[in-house]
C-alpha cells in the first residue's frame, strides 16, 4: 500500500455519469446489496472493492442491467445515467448496454475472427455505413486496447486462438468497439497472469480519457494502482467511498482499515 | 486415518494389503469392462456375418439371354403401332414368344433335351419376364419386327439352384421344378445361354408377388423411405430446433414449463406403435389422408422424432458456455441475436447429430407403418413430390418384414439383402453426423 503515486492521480472530473441511490439487490429471498448509493464520475475510474461475496460484481451487473438474465434476481432503487433512470420501463436493456460495455473476469471472446470479434458490436447497433468505416473502426478500437499492433496481420485469426491477456485486451476492445459512454470491468486481470495484468492495468488508464470506468477487482494493489476512487463493499453493504488515496491511506471506517491491512476477507 | 496406519511407518515397495484390495478391485472392473465390451463385438459379428452371408447373394441373379424375334403377326395385328391396341396383347402371348424363342434357341444349338415338353422349358424363365417385355415394347413399339436381346429372369429354383438353395433331390419332390429343368439349366450355363450378373432390379424394381421372388425389388420401398424422410426432416428440424430454442432462452421457468418439459422426456419414451395408432386415428380417420401414403407415414415419424430432437437439441444450447451468452449481451445483442449469432452456431454440431440420430430411428421403424397401411403390397412407384407423398408407396424396415412372411426360402435372401441396403442407409447417414459433426466444431 506504499504506491507513491496515490495523490498524484487525483480526480480531475467532477461530473456525475451514474448516480446510484439505495439499491436493493434480492436474488429470490437473499438480500444481496443493501441500500447502496454510489456516484460515479466520468473520465475517473472506479473500483469495487471487498471480500468474495460482498455482492460488488452484483452491484456493478446492475449497471448495465446484465443482472435481468437472472430470473429471480430483482432490483430496487434509482440508477441514473446521465440523469435517466435506467429501470424505467420505456429503457431497453439492449440500448443501454450499447452505452454501458462490459468486460468480464474470463476472457470470453467469440469464436470467430479477431476482426468479426471487434466488428460485432458496430455491425448490430448499426454504428457503421461502409466496409471501409468498419475497418478503421476495428482499427481504432484494437489501437486503443493495445492490440493493434499483435494482430493486425492475423486478424482472420481465430479471438480464441490469443494468449489469454491477448483474448481480454481483445474483450476490451470489442466492448470498446461499441463507443460506450461507461466501460464496467468485472475482475479483468484475474485469469492473467502479471505482465498482462500491467498492460491491461495501463490500457485500463488510458481508456480513462474517453470512459468512466468501473472495475471490479479482489486486489487491492490494484485498485490502489489503477483507481481515482473507491468503492468499499461488505457482506452486500456500500461500507466507505471516497478518493483512492483517502481510502488506502486513511480509512473512515474501521471494516475498511482491516481489510485493506488483511485483517478481513 | 486409522491409528495403525498412522502408528506404523511403511516401506513404499512393498504393497499393503489395502492397496492391493484396491487393486484387484480394478483388475476385476477392467476384465467385466472388456468382457461386456467383448460380448458386443461377438454379438455385432454374428449379426453381420449373418445378414450379409445370407444377404449378399440376393444382389446378384441368374439372368437367360435371349434373341427374342418380336413378331409383328402377334403384338401388333392392326399394324399402326398404338400402345392402346398393343395392349390387348397379355402377357401370356409374350409369354408364349419367350418360350418360342428359348425353344427354338435350344433346338438351334442341338441342346434340346429328348421328349421335354416347351411348357417345361418355357419354365426355366421367370413368370415375371413376359411382363417385363411387355412393358418394354409397349414403351417403345419401334422395336415390332425386331428381333431384341433380353435379359430375362431365370426362374427363382432356377437361381437358387445355382446358388446352392435348390438340389437335384429337392427338385424331385418339387412341383415347382424337376431335375431334368436343372440339368437343361446346367447345361445353358455352360453354353453362356445363363449367366450371374448383379441384380439391379431388386435395388430399383418394385416388388414382386410370393410366387415371383427372383423380380421382388426394393425401388418402391426405397422410394417410399426417401419420401417420409423427407418430410420428417422438413417437419421435425424447423420446430424440434424452435421449439428447443423457446424453451431454452426464452420461455420462463414455471410450473407450465416444467409440465411440458417432464411431456416432452416422457414422449421420447412412448412405445413407437402407440404413435401408429395415434396417426391412424388422427391422419387417416380424423384428416383423411390416403393410407399407406409417405405423407402420413412421414407425419407418424415426424411425431415419434420430435422429442428426440428437441432433447438433443437442448443439451447443445444448455451446453454452449454461458460466457459466450454474457458476452453478446455485454455488447448490446437482443436476445435473438445472442441466440441466431452465437449460441446457435455453437449447437449446431450436437443439433445435427441428433436430428440425424432421430432420421436414422425414423427410417428403421417398423411398427408405427404397420397401422397406417404400409404394409400393403405395392408395385407401382409413388409419383414426383408433391403429389407422390399422397400415393401409396412401400417403407424399407417394412419391406423387410414382408420378405420374411412370404413363404418362398427364395425371400429369405431377399429379406437379408434388404436389410443390407436398409444397413448401408443408416451408416450413410452416421457418417454424416460425423462429418458435419467435424465440419461445424468449434472450440472455445
Amino acid at each position: 500500500m506504499n504506491d507513491m503515486s496515490l495523490t498524484e492521480r487525483a480526480v480531475d472530473s467532477n461530473e456525475i455519469k451514474i448516480a446510484a441511490t439505495g439499491v436493493q439487490v434480492f436474488y429470490g429471498t437473499t438480500h444481496a446489496i443493501k441500500d447502496v448509493s454510489v456516484d460515479i464520475l466520468d473520465k475517473t475510474v472506479t473500483a469495487f472493492i471487498g471480500p468474495s461475496g460482498c455482492g460488488k460484481s452484483t452491484f456493478l451487473r446492475c449497471l448495465n442491467r446484465m443482472n435481468d438474465t437472472i430470473d429471480i434476481c430483482r432490483v430496487e432503487g434509482d440508477i441514473l445515467l446521465d440523469g435517466e433512470d435506467i429501470y424505467d420501463k420505456k429503457v431497453d436493456p439492449v440500448q443501454l448496454r450499447a452505452k454501458v460495455g462490459m468486460v468480464f473476469q474470463k476472457p470470453n471472446p467469440f469464436p470467430k475472427s479477431i476482426y468479426d470479434n471487434v466488428a460485432y458490436g458496430p455491425k448490430i447497433h448499426g454504428l457503421t455505413r461502409s466496409k471501409s468505416e468498419l475497418d478503421e473502426v476495428v482499427e481504432a478500437s484494437l489501437r486503443k486496447a493495445a492490440l493493434w499492433n499483435e494482430v493486425k496481420d492475423r486478424l482472420d485469426a481465430p479471438g480464441t486462438g490469443l494468449s489469454g491477456g491477448q483474448q481480454q485486451r481483445l474483450c476490451i476492445a470489442r466492448a470498446v468497439a461499441t463507443s460506450p459512454e461507461v466501460l464496467l470491468m468485472d475482475e479483468p486481470c484475474s485469469a492473467l497472469d502479471p505482465i498482462a495484468t500491467a498492460q491491461v492495468e495501463e490500457l485500463i488508464d488510458e481508456l480513462r480519457e474517453n470512459f468512466s470506468v468501473v472495475i471490479v477487482t479482489h486486489s487491492m494493489q490494484q485498485a490502489a494502482r489503477v483507481s481515482q476512487r473507491t468503492a468499499f463493499f461488505h457482506l452486500g453493504n456500500l461500507v466507505e467511498y471516497g478518493e483512492t488515496a483517502q481510502i488506502f491511506t486513511n480509512p473512515k471506517d474501521p471494516r475498511t482499515e482491516s481489510y485493506i491491512t488483511g485483517r478481513i476477507g | 486415518m486409522t491409528a495403525e496406519a498412522t502408528n506404523m511407518r511403511s516401506s513404499l515397495y512393498k504393497t499393503d494389503a489395502r492397496t492391493k484390495r484396491r487393486n484387484a478391485a480394478e483388475a476385476r472392473f477392467r476384465v467385466y469392462g472388456m468382457m461386456a465390451v467383448g460380448f458386443g463385438v461377438l454379438a455385432l459379428v454374428v449379426l453381420l456375418s449373418t445378414v450379409l452371408g445370407s444377404g449378399f447373394s440376393a444382389f446378384r441373379q441368374t439372368f437367360v439371354t435371349l434373341n427374342v424375334p418380336l413378331d409383328a403377326q402377334v403384338l401388333d395385328k392392326q399394324g399402326n403401332r398404338n400402345p392402346a391396341e398393343m395392349a390387348k396383347v397379355t402377357t401370356i402371348g409374350y409369354g408364349n414368344l419367350l418360350q418360342a424363342a428359348l425353344v427354338a434357341e435350344l433346338t438351334e444349338k442341338g441342346m434340346h433335351p429328348e421328349g421335354m415338353k416347351a411348357k417345361d422349358i418355357g419354365g426355366l424363365i421367370s413368370k415375371e419376364a413376359p411382363a417385363q417385355l411387355r412393358n418394354m415394347v409397349l414403351a417403345n413399339p419401334d422395336l415390332i419386327g425386331q428381333t431384341v436381346t433380353f435379359d430375362a429372369y431365370a426362374n427363382g429354383r432356377i437361381d437358387g439352384y445355382f446358388k446352392g438353395r435348390v438340389t437335384m433331390e429337392s427338385a424331385a419332390l418339387d412341383s415347382n421344378v424337376s431335375p431334368e429343368q436343372l440339368q437343361l439349366a446346367d447345361a445353358m450355363r455352360a453354353n453362356d445361354m445363363m449367366a450371374m450378373k448383379f441384380n439391379w432390379g431388386f435395388i430399383f424394381g418394385p416388388d414382386a408377388s410370393e410366387l415371383r421372388p427372383e423380380a421382388a425389388g426394393l425401388g418402391v420401398a426405397i422410394l417410399g423411405s426417401a419420401y417420409m424422410m423427407l418430410i420428417v426432416l422438413v417437419l421435425s428440424l424447423p420446430l424440434g430446433v424452435a421449439a428447443s430454442i423457446y424453451l431454452e432462452e426464452f420461455a420462463p421457468k414455471n410450473r407450465f414449463t416444467d409440465l411440458i418439459e417432464v411431456n416432452i422426456s416422457n414422449l421420447a419414451a412412448v412405445p413407437s406403435i402407440v404413435f401408429g395408432i395415434l396417426g391412424l386415428a388422427v391422419f387417416i380417420n380424423f384428416a383423411g389422408l390416403p393410407q399407406s401414403s409417405p405423407i402420413v407415414g412421414g407425419l407418424v415419424l415426424t411425431l415419434m422424432t420430435l422429442p428426440t430432437i428437441i432433447i438433443a437439441t437442448r443439451a447443445a444450447l444448455k451446453a454452449v458456455p454461458p460466457s459466450i451468452k454474457d458476452a453478446a449481451l455485454g455488447i448490446g445483442a437482443s436476445k435473438m441475436q445472442t441466440v441466431f449469432h452465437h449460441v446457435l452456431p455453437l449447437a449446431m454440431p450436437g443439433i445435427l447429430t441428433g436430428t440425424i440420430i432421430g432420421l436414422a430411428q425414423a427410417l428403421g421403424e417398423t411398427a408405427p407403418l404397420l397401422l397406417i397401411g404400409m404394409v400393403a403390397f405395392v408395385r407401382d412407384y409413388p409419383a414426383a413430390p408433391p403429389e407422390g407423398f399422397m400415393d401409396p408407396a412401400a417403407a424399407l424396415p417394412v419391406q423387410v418384414y414382408n420378405f420374411t412372411q412370404r413363404a418362398d426360402p427364395a425371400f429369405i435372401e431377399r429379406a437379408s439383402g434388404a436389410i443390407i441396403v436398409l444397413m448401408v442407409f443408416l451408416l450413410v447417414m452416421n457418417l454424416m453426423a460425423i462429418i458435419l459433426r467435424r465440419r461445424f466444431e468449434r472450440r472455445w
